[in-house]
């Protein structure tokens, strides 16, 4: 019964999983938002669990720097957001199509 | 074995909250779960041996990012629900294949890659966190001062962004009042596309 590295391999894979499926289902942007903090966190534990089994700090170090990265992402992302609902009410993807794509 | 109860336990809740939020339709549900999930999610932190990151999983998720969408979310209609609708089946289904094929590599990698050396090695003889903070300011100093200054851009970019028109509630607002604003600002916007 002991963990090993593959484990959390394993336990990675499914939450980036749910995060992909939080991603391609959704069409709320808030949701969306939700989704790829999901796949952050799934590659920091997978990050985590490889410095803590290689003996390395490596791994430990990217994960801050993605936690870093979230952040701002977060920051930036419900700027815009609000900017965007502020102009058309709406949060839907769908109905981004101001640029004719 | 206590460590394999804890790792089961909390991958078992892990997967549930995550999985509420992604399939939820409330965005409140959405938005308590991820937080919980975040929460689980510093445990195997803590499991791994790093404390410190354990510690900023729970300051910067649950504490930061969090209230960011807490924050953000009063802005925002969250009781009308967004129409979820799936017009193209078969472009979920290519996608889905492609991201199973690349997770598969992902899975594979270390198990291909056996020999590997540790660039900076854990010493046991010193703390996690005062080694992190050894490696951070040394190794790391570079990519460190790039992400503070990306944070700082961020900070800005935010309130740059979220604090026009801050004087106007939307919520407080009657529909029409609204849709007159709306209307001003499609009427500047053509106005100052025709300068």
């Amino acid at each position: 019964m002991e963990i090993t590295l593959t484990h959390y391999l394993v336990l990675s894979t499914v939450l980036f999983a749910i995060g992909l499926i939080g991603v391609m289902r959704r069409k709320n942007l808030l949701m969306l938002f939700f989704a790829t903090e999901i796949l952050l966190n799934a590659v920091n534990i997978g990050m985590a669990a490889i410095s803590h089994y290689r003996g390395d700090y490596t791994g430990q170090m990217f994960a801050f720097f993605i936690i870093a990265i979230a952040a701002s992402e977060v920051a930036v992302g419900l700027g815009l957001l609000i900017v965007w609902y502020k102009r058309t009410g709406k949060i839907d993807l769908d109905q981004m199509t101001s640029m004719r794509g | 074995m206590f460590e394999a109860i804890a790792f089961y336990l909390f991958a078992a809740l892990t997967i549930v909250m995550f999985t509420i939020t992604v399939m939820t339709s409330q965005a409140l549900y959405a938005l308590t779960a991820m937080a919980a999930g975040m929460i689980f999610i510093s445990a195997f932190f803590f499991i791994l041996g790093a404390d410190f990151l354990g510690a900023i999983q729970i300051i910067v998720y649950t504490g930061a990012v969090m209230a960011i969408y807490a924050f953000g979310m009063m802005f925002f209609d969250t009781t009308r629900n967004v129409v979820e609708k799936r017009s193209n089946p078969r472009f979920v289904v290519v996608l889905g294949a492609l991201a199973a094929v690349l997770v598969v590599f992902i899975v594979l990698a270390p198990i291909v890659t056996t020999n590997l050396n540790a660039n900076y090695p854990i010493d046991l003889a010193v703390g996690n966190s005062q080694a992190i903070g050894m490696v951070l300011f040394t190794k790391y100093l570079v990519p460190f001062e790039l992400a503070a200054v990306m944070l700082l851009v961020a900070m800005i970019a935010g309130i740059v962004l979220a604090g026009k028109k801050m004087d106007k509630s939307l919520t407080l607002m009657t529909e029409e009042d609204i849709a007159l604003m709306h209307d001003s600002f499609t009427h500047e916007s053509t106005q100052e596309e025709a300068h």
